[in-house]
């Protein structure tokens, strides 16, 4: 039979993709419904998003390999590949911060500003808080790695927490989709 | 198929007026769904008979295996060994699937078919438009054609289409006189609709049907429906301005300087407010507090006393007057007619 | 015979709070449930009590609007979910013959989270004062619609707790179904494929993935909710342009299957306690699975039948009617199995059974109701009044609350050791059953006669007194069937019967090991050929699985 965190893993996925379900519903619904205040078109440009898009997109792979080198035993690239990820994933991260710093900062648009930045903020925002929450648990990994902690019987583990780690990934495409594309 | 039981609408109204009967107060409001003056509230009365039909002969099947189950299999104690152990049959396990998809397929067909009857989008032929507003805890009427602002108590003529669009002030609301039609909720930044005719002349009741807060138990309706001529009468009453005083009373003045003006309207007068009911005609009305005390002087200034004493929450605050000022604004109100 | 060492109360203390034992936390979860459903249960009298005359001034209008909010929402959240997730963790193990859940620590957590959110929930009475000085405890209804719960219109703090405590105590169901669907996909024994357990593990299989499913719409709304009021989003504004309806659809894609997870292990209760005091297999188990799969998935797709009268289109309305009817077949062919169980059986009625039969006539009555509610031009004069309040009363007091006594009476001896006393079942059974019937079949004819839900009183003349005071009756009559219920409960703890391992002469894997069970449940894990292995151990020349 099934290991019991196979199981455990894709139930705890299956609950947030209602979770980010429901945001990314809201977001949809309330498109062009803001009565005043700007709009995505204003705001929001492809270039730096589509890097930091990239950046994460790459550390998905970048996962993989860590995994692969795990499993046959090479241990200093999967620290290598492990390492790669948590950088892009927090490269993400930093290019969000950018962002934001930038919609807050220079152009006064906030959560209370419109329909618009209330959806945007909270859906980009609930994402991010997810990719914050997976980069730490692979420094976390990352760190018992390079003390040496990290046993055989730890290996599927570590698969599980790449699992949230695509998961992550899977959903920022879909909001990129919604908040960049068809919503500008 | 609503000949053989048009006899049970009767029953159940015989069932329910002989319960009535015999609580202590024979109802004079009455707001039973089975009592419909309006064809809107009829078709559903229909409709409930055909439904009730269906629904009671599948509980007198099901209901009556268990009993049957119940005294015929029960144990008597003294049995030597386990009955014999069915573990399932296809027929029978298909016959009570497909039934039932039947029956639910014919009652499908049936609720679609009265949708589409009973939806209306646009105002029928020569229909009275209204524009409905429900405020925490009142009902705003508004009838645009006519230029007239009331609240509380709608009044409509007999046997001419009633074209209601329906809005809300602040939080969701739902209109619902039972004897006319089926409840529509109101809600904000969005505009619904509902439609009846009150075949009959009468007082209608109804009240707010979502909760909306402290007082939604007593945000009532009456819906008053009269002959052309006297519902005429009644529109050329409601668009005069307030009536003239021959001599100037002092309520009036006090009326102009509290902060009555903030939120109540007078037509001709003062037109400052609108987030509290207008009360060009007040003395118009039956009851006061959107239906929550009969409107009579004593109320009145049992109202402005306290207007929570009659409606506890309400956001009309207590203006602190004393009893000579009440004596004053009610000796004016009174003239509002 | 030695005696038992002395253990310290302390140590005692210590050892339940920090089990991750699941038999532990299934009683502690149970033992919460009950608290709680007093509580709940002395709202409902107190709401009686105003009601049982028009124009009553017993309560004034903002308490009824709490109790009534607070009722709602402690019988679903903290009476109903624990009960029944509670249950569920103590007996899927032994069920499926297995030593615990397939994550103890997180089932531990998971109860500590549904345990302070609901002390936190009632926490409201005292701290929900907040700084404008606003009522308490939540007063927006167990739905709490928007824009109502928006802060212009309930100023305060008392919708906050609403959103934080039922955040946190839904954190812990969802843990649980994790856990549950976790334990039931893997952790079967030897020989039971997943035709081959319990109905019991099928409907909590089902119910687990629906709480995976909804829960998390519930936990996105209410975040969405908790930032309009304290960082000034406008999720719900409607002066920003926000439709009111998003929270109604997305509460209600939450708020049905919420009612199916209520139910289904209700129906897991029912199908373990008829065939056993009927002395019969269960009728059909294979489309008993088929139902339940059905039910689970049909439930996703009914939630605008709830809105019926907020203005949807022809359409709209007509799809949703029809999704609703279809539910009704699977539902339906379950009241039939159990039946067909029943029938041509030697039907034993002890309290069990009592609470299991009841539960069939009244759900069949509730499930009707809620066809007829169905009709939507029906639910357009219906829908938000006591007809309403009659209906999901019938399907989850007649229904839910009957079958969780019925499994109570059945599993007590179970994990106590004790039988609860019979003669005091039956009255309860009895006092509960009158009461209920006086108290909320009135309410039908309330509907019928124009009376709304969620008011604090009602006019004379309108022809409702009568209902009301049958209502309130009802109640009273009630009150004695807990009262002894509480009783009973007490009194078996310290005098109930010796039960032995297998009591009621059952067929499922909980029954053969001892009552309690020991802590790791079974000293070897067991290998099962049929659905009823201990039929197959107590009938050697007639197994079940020559018929399976």
């Amino acid at each position: 039979m099934l290991p019991h965190g196979h199981v455990g893993m894709m139930s705890v996925i299956t609950t947030e993709v209602f979770f980010f379900a429901s945001l990314i519903i809201v977001y949809l619904a309330y498109i062009g419904k803001s009565i005043s205040g700007p709009t995505p078109d204003e705001l929001l440009s492809l270039g730096l998003v589509s890097i930091n898009t990239v950046a994460l997109l790459a550390s998905s792979a970048t996962v993989v390999l860590a995994l692969k080198a795990l499993r046959s035993g090479n241990h200093s690239g999967f620290l290598k590949w492990l390492f790669a990820t948590i950088v892009l994933g927090a490269w993400f991260l930093a290019g969000t911060a950018i962002e934001w710093t930038g919609l807050i900062g220079d152009d006064h648009f906030t959560l209370q500003t419109n329909l618009f930045g209330t959806t945007f903020y909270t859906l980009v925002g609930f994402h991010a808080f997810h990719v914050t929450f997976g980069v730490c648990a692979l420094s976390f990994i990352w760190l018992c790695g390079f003390m040496g902690w990290i046993k055989e019987h730890h290996h599927q583990n570590v698969e599980y927490v790449s699992w949230y780690w695509h998961f992550v990934d899977s959903v920022w495409i879909a909001v990129f989709l919604v908040v960049y594309v068809v919503g500008r | 198929m609503c000949v053989n039981l048009g006899i049970l609408p009767h029953i159940i109204e015989v069932y329910i007026a002989t319960v009535n009967i015999a609580t202590v107060a024979v109802p004079t409001e009455n707001l039973s769904i089975f009592d419909p003056v309006s064809p809107v509230s009829t078709t559903i009365r229909d409709l409930f008979m055909l439904v009730f039909g269906v629904i009671g002969i599948i509980f007198v099947v099901t209901e009556g295996a268990l009993v049957w189950s119940i005294f015929r299999y029960r144990s008597k104690g003294d049995e030597t060994s386990e009955p014999p152990q069915i573990y399932g049959s296809n027929p029978i396990e298909l016959a009570w699937t497909v039934i039932p998809v039947i029956i639910v397929f014919i009652l499908f067909l049936v609720t679609t078919r009265t949708i589409y009857s009973l939806d209306l989008q646009e105002p029928p032929e020569g229909a009275l438009r209204v524009k409905v507003t429900g405020h925490q805890w009142w009902w705003e009427f508004q009838y645009e054609d006519l230029d007239i602002t009331t609240a509380g108590e709608l009044h409509v003529p007999k046997g001419v289409p009633v074209f209601i669009e329906l809005r809300s002030f602040d939080v969701i609301h739902s209109f619902w006189v039972p004897r006319l039609s089926g409840k529509t909720d109101a809600i904000p930044n969005r505009e619904n609709h509902l439609w009846f005719q009150a075949d009959e002349i009468g007082t209608w009741y109804g009240q707010c049907a979502e909760f909306c807060g402290t007082q939604h138990a007593k945000m009532l309706i009456r819906v008053i429906s009269e002959e052309k001529s006297d519902f005429d009468l009644w529109v050329a009453n409601q668009q005069l301005d307030a009536a003239e005083v021959p001599t100037p009373l002092h309520g009036k003045e006090m009326f102009l300087s509290l902060a009555c003006i903030n939120c109540h309207n007078i037509d001709g007068v003062i037109l400052q407010g609108g987030f509290a009911p207008n009360l060009t005609h007040l003395m118009s009305r039956d009851t006061i507090a959107s239906g929550a005390a009969e409107n009579t002087p004593e109320n009145l200034k049992k109202w402005l006393r306290n207007p929570d004493s009659i409606k506890d929450g309400c956001l009309m605050p207590n203006m602190m007057l004393s009893e000579d000022q009440i004596d004053s604004l009610v000796e004016y109100l009174t003239t509002l007619k | 015979m030695t005696t038992a060492p002395y253990i310290p109360l302390s140590s005692k203390l210590h050892e339940w709070v920090t089990t991750v034992d699941h038999k532990k936390l299934g009683v502690m979860y149970i033992l919460s449930g009950l608290f709680f459903l007093f509580i709940a249960g002395s709202e409902a009298l107190m709401m009686r009590w105003q009601l049982a005359v028009p124009n009553n001034d017993f309560l004034p209008p903002e308490t009824f609007n709490a109790f009534f909010t607070m009722h709602g929402t402690t019988m679903i959240f903290l009476v109903g979910m624990p009960i029944l997730l509670g249950s569920a963790n103590y007996f899927i193990p032994l069920m499926i013959g297995a030593r615990d859940m397939a994550f103890p620590r997180l089932n531990a957590f998971g109860f500590w989270l549904f345990l302070f959110g609901a002390l936190l929930l009632y926490f409201s009475f005292l701290g929900g004062q907040g700084l404008s000085g606003e009522e308490g405890a939540p007063n927006v209804g167990w739905f709490a619609y928007a824009p109502l719960t928006t802060t212009t219109f309930s100023p305060g703090s008392s919708t906050d707790y609403w959103i934080i405590s039922l955040f946190v105590a839904g954190m812990g169901s969802i843990m649980t179904a994790i856990n549950l669907v976790s334990t039931i996909l893997t952790m079967r024994c030897e020989g039971m494929t997943l035709m081959k357990m319990p109905l019991f593990a099928w409907m909590l299989l089902v119910d687990a993935l629906l709480i995976l499913i909804a829960l998390p719409t519930l936990a996105a709304i209410q975040i969405m909710l908790l930032l309009d009021r304290q960082f000034g989003a406008h999720f719900f504004d409607a002066q920003a342009g926000a439709d009111p309806l998003i929270w109604q659809h997305l509460f209600w894609f939450f708020g049905h299957p919420e009612v199916y997870i209520l139910i289904l292990p209700a129906f897991a209760f029912v199908s373990e306690v008829t065939p056993v005091f009927s002395r019969k297999v269960l009728f059909g188990y294979s489309l008993m699975v088929a139902a339940t799969i059905s039910i689970g998935f049909i439930a996703l797709g009914v939630w605008a039948h709830h809105m019926f009268a907020t203005g949807l289109s022809p359409a709209v309305l007509s799809y949703f009617a029809g999704a609703t009817f279809i539910i009704g077949v699977p539902t339906g062919m379950k009241i039939f199995n159990w039946i067909a169980t029943m029938w041509g059986g030697h039907i034993r009625f002890a309290t069990p059974m009592l609470f299991a039969t009841g539960f069939i006539a009244m759900f069949v009555i509730g499930g009707l109701t809620g066809i007829m509610l169905a009709v939507v031009p029906m639910d357009w004069q219906l829908s938000d009044t006591y007809f309403v309040v009659g209906h999901f009363h019938f399907v989850l007091f007649g229904g839910l609350l009957f079958a969780i006594f019925a499994g109570f009476f059945y599993w007590f001896p179970k994990v106590t050791g004790k039988m609860l006393n019979e003669t005091m079942g039956k009255w309860q059974f009895w006092l509960l059953f009158v009461g209920f019937l006086v108290t909320f079949g009135p309410m039908h004819m309330s509907g019928f006669e124009g009376m709304p839900r969620r008011i604090y009183t009602y006019f004379p003349g309108r022809g409702l007194e009568l209902w009301n005071m049958l209502s309130s009756i009802g109640a009273a009559i009630q009150f004695f069937g807990f009262l002894l219920f509480s009783i009973n409960l007490i009194w078996s703890l310290r005098n109930g019967k010796p039960a032995g391992d297998d009591p009621w002469d059952a067929w499922t894997l909980e029954w053969s090991t001892t009552s309690p069970p020991p802590p790791w449940n079974y000293a070897e894990t067991p290998t099962v050929r049929s659905r009823r292995p201990l039929w197959d151990l107590k009938h050697p020349e007639d197994p079940d699985w020559e018929y399976e």
